[in-house]
């Protein structure tokens, strides 16, 4: 009998860089790991991120740019996941994003971007050949919580736009190694902006930009035990549409925004303090079109609240099958 | 709880299925109605010209009469088009009859904001110069800046009006009834009007914006001259002309085309981008006056942005009146107002509030757009709508309008060059802008000339929205200071200068004969 995977803080490694050029979604690790929250169990923490480029593709052509010099991002988030039973966990996450460009003029841009939820279920876990098979449905959403500008790319924070999010996870573990599978579709609102006509391939004559939607793959691999996870990352995003950005134009909220990312990612928990862990990690984009080629590195903190009527040592329960 | 969660995303499905499908962004021109002009205006022909010695200047042949065999082949050229007339097709006569001159200004405003990039540099760090010889290689031509652009739109309007002023000329003189009125087997597709078909109002105005593209857009006449037969089609189509009607229309609108291209080749614009020797000697001219002058902050560093603009000929006044509207000199590089200027706007730009981002933006009508005067084409439009305007009133208001717009640029560009003042974020490089920094002098502001201009001009038009006129030009304005790119002194003596240029063509405008 397969025991449903206990309460683990689980993995908010690597912050999902979607370099827009320079403008940072947040998408909670946890909505992309195969590690559930035991039942009643609360994992919160704070996330820093930093990324930053220099060369960027306008369209498929790779550029720098002197007037902008290296482009930087900073965010800030706090993140959470409740585990309302043991196969169905509830998250959030809420970044506050800063931007900087090193050269010319323009100003950076700040303020607290789009708030991420999600709804995490495992419908199956089984035992498969030597391992440990287990299958995700997630479905999330992601929405503005402050009125910040998408239309001063690179500088803006975010898009704006509403995001519906659907992927399907799979997961297989042997020993502790592990392989974790995703693709998810994200449907994006269409937005507004502050002027009323702008162009892409022809001028539009509206304060709405039509937003293509966009797809998601995944695919991380790594080592699992009950103190520490260490992983890579690679991950591709593709945007369904969109327009290229003409010669030395500027970016735009639906410019073709496609971005291949290879990272690393490291948990470990804290022997000195039961539920108490650190995550690092740091990715590097190998190719992309009309995104900037960002760098970043992010680390943070995080904590399990046991809310359960249950022993205190269930916190640090390594019962689950996954990590031994 | 599964069922639950199962529900859920059913129907988060469901939703992300239904919003997808709604997701096409329309244009708010799109639907329009059909124009249908409260008057006729059929004395237009004896209203003034901008170029034309009147409305005669180019003549035009008097039509076959209705009752005869070659006129009834034309009308049977348009029953067999009704007869088989697409959706397609239907589509694009309720596309072309909302206005000629609206659908083929929306057209300019479009290659406007696709040719307004400025070139990259070469690997020297020099720039290269778009060439109109050869308007295919990168940088195309043109750079569609808003100097290079106020032009194009006032060259084209004024020839519309003036080609329309003399097709309204003719149209009176040879009387020839639209087709439906002549032949009941001929269906009014678009509202009847009692205004005479030949020649084609429709296909003046398409010859002669086509045959002014050839100048300003080179590298766009097949794609124009798609739209121009389609434009034709659609009229014919319709049942508001013949073929002759339109072929009439269009050999005199491209024959007034002509002539302004003519007065475009020598009015001094294709010298705008001055040498190598006239930029140095801007700088050693100013630092002779011991002032600081205006240097490039762009990397690699670009020459200024068409500096001899100010030489250009403009349509509202003569050339020697330039320089006597060119304002007094900006405050004193190390003077303590210029100090405080400059601190005004750093204490603007370190404190950004998002209302003041959203009229930076609004405003900004920088790379990729149809400038500050494609932005006031728009906000002029979309009042002109309600008005049921013939074609040839179209034309006159925003003939008015464009010209006043590009010689706004004219004085602008003059004065810029004059005191070759530099941007806030010379004089304090910890000024971060909140929008493109321009690559030209900053005294006097360009956005707040155009709007002080475009603001009297449209206030004399559209009377009831004076107020609201002068409302936005102030805004505009102040957006430059928001954005971190212009001192107050641009900005108000900008408006107050725009304004002035502004009364010329509400002068114009009183005496043309369109209002009497």
């Amino acid at each position: 009998m397969i025991r449903s995977i206990t309460g683990r803080c689980k993995q908010y490694g690597l912050v999902v860089i979607f370099t827009v050029i320079s403008c940072i979604r947040l998408s909670a690790q946890t909505d992309m790991d195969a590690i559930m929250m035991s039942k009643n169990n609360f994992c919160t923490g704070l996330m820093y991120n930093h990324s930053a480029w220099s060369n960027y593709w306008e369209g498929t052509l790779k550029r720098n740019n002197d007037n902008l010099g290296t482009v930087s991002a900073n965010m800030y988030a706090v993140m959470g996941n409740y585990g309302v039973s043991d196969k169905l966990n509830l998250l959030f996450g809420l970044p506050y994003v800063t931007t900087k460009a090193s050269a010319g003029t323009l100003h950076g841009m700040k303020g607290l971007q789009d708030l991420s939820l999600w709804a995490k279920w495992m419908p199956v876990e089984t035992k498969l050949g030597k391992g440990l098979f287990s299958v995700y449905g997630l479905g999330g959403i992601s929405f503005p919580v402050s009125n910040y500008t998408p239309d001063f790319l690179p500088m803006s924070i975010g898009l704006h736009s509403t995001n519906l999010s659907l992927r399907a996870m799979l997961d297989y573990q042997v020993k502790n190694f592990f392989v974790t599978v995703s693709g998810t579709y994200v449907y994006r609102s269409n937005i507004t902006i502050d002027r009323d006509s702008y162009y892409t391939t022809e001028s539009h004559l509206t304060n709405e930009v039509f937003m293509p939607n966009m797809v998601n793959y995944q695919l991380r691999t790594g080592w699992r035990s009950g103190r520490m996870i260490a992983e890579a990352i690679l991950n591709q995003s593709n945007t369904q549409g969109g327009f290229d950005i003409t010669r030395n134009n500027m970016p735009f909220p639906s410019n073709r925004m496609n971005a291949t990312t290879a990272g690393i990612n490291i948990k470990y928990d804290i022997h000195a303090v039961d539920g108490l862990s650190l995550i690092g990690g740091g990715s590097v984009t190998l190719a992309g079109r009309n995104v900037g080629q960002a760098s970043s590195i992010n680390g943070g903190v995080f904590y399990i609240l046991d809310f359960s009527k249950k022993e205190k040592s269930a916190k640090k329960s390594t019962s689950s099958e996954k990590y031994n | 709880m599964k069922k639950v969660i199962l529900a859920s995303i059913t129907i988060t499905a469901i939703i992300t299925t239904q919003l997808a499908c709604n997701k096409a962004v329309p244009n708010v021109t799109d639907d329009l109605p059909a124009l249908a002009p409260a008057k006729t205006d059929i004395n237009a022909g004896t209203w003034q010209p901008v170029l034309l010695t009147g409305p005669t200047e180019f003549a035009v042949a008097a039509p076959a009469a209705v009752n005869t065999p070659g006129y009834a082949a034309e009308l049977n050229e348009i029953k067999a088009l009704q007869k088989n007339i697409s959706g397609e097709q239907r589509a694009r006569i309720a596309y072309w009859g909302a206005g000629s001159v609206l659908r083929w200004n929306e057209i300019m405003r479009d290659l406007v904001a696709k040719y307004n990039l400025p070139p990259y540099q070469n690997a020297d760090g020099t720039y290269p110069a778009p060439s109109a010889a050869n308007p295919f290689a990168y940088p195309l031509f043109p750079f569609a800046n808003p100097p290079y652009s106020a032009r194009a739109y006032a060259y084209i309007s004024a020839a519309q009006y003036d080609a329309l002023v003399a097709a309204w000329y003719y149209k009176k003189l040879y009387n020839r009834a639209a087709p439906y009125k002549n032949d009941a087997g001929v269906a009014a597709v678009l509202p009847q009007t009692d205004l005479p078909s030949y020649p084609s109002e429709a296909a003046v105005v398409a010859g002669v914006t086509a045959e002014m593209m050839k100048l300003l857009f080179p590298g766009e006449i097949a794609n124009i001259q798609q739209k121009l037969e389609e434009h034709e089609l659609a009229a014919i189509t319709a049942g508001t002309a013949t073929r002759s009607d339109i072929e009439a229309g269009e050999a005199l609108g491209r024959l007034v085309a002509q002539k302004f291209t003519a007065r475009a080749r020598t009015d001094k614009a294709g010298a705008a981008g001055g040498t190598a020797a006239d930029w140095t000697a801007l700088e050693t001219n100013t630092v002779g006056r011991g002032e600081i002058p205006w240097i490039s902050q762009e990397v690699p560093k670009r020459p200024p942005m068409l500096p001899l603009f100010g030489k250009v000929t403009p349509f509202l006044f003569d050339a020697n009146t330039t320089a006597t509207l060119r304002p007094g000199p900006p405050p004193l590089t190390g003077s303590e107002q210029m100090k405080k200027e400059t601190a005004e706007i750093k204490d603007l730009v370190d404190h950004p509030t998002r209302e003041r981002i959203r009229i930076v933006q609004f405003w900004a009508d920088g790379v990729a757009t149809s400038t500050p005067p494609g932005h006031w084409n728009a906000i002029a439009i979309q009042d002109f709508l309600g008005k049921n305007f013939s074609e040839v009133r179209w034309a006159r208001n925003l003939a008015l309008l464009n010209m006043s717009q590009m010689d706004a640029a004219i004085v602008c560009w003059d004065t810029k060059f004059t005191y070759f003042n530099p941007r806030p974020s010379q004089l304090d490089p910890s000024i971060k802008t909140l929008t493109g920094l321009p690559n030209f002098p900053s005294y006097i502001s360009g956005h707040s000339t155009f709007s002080g201009a475009a603001a009297e001009i449209l206030g004399y038009i559209v009377p009831e929205k004076a107020n609201a006129y002068q409302a936005m030009a102030q805004e505009a304005s102040v957006s430059r200071m928001y954005g971190g790119i212009h001192y107050r002194s641009d900005c108000e003596v900008g408006l107050v200068t725009g304004k002035k240029v502004g009364a010329y063509a509400v002068a114009r405008a009183k005496a043309d004969g369109a209002d009497q």
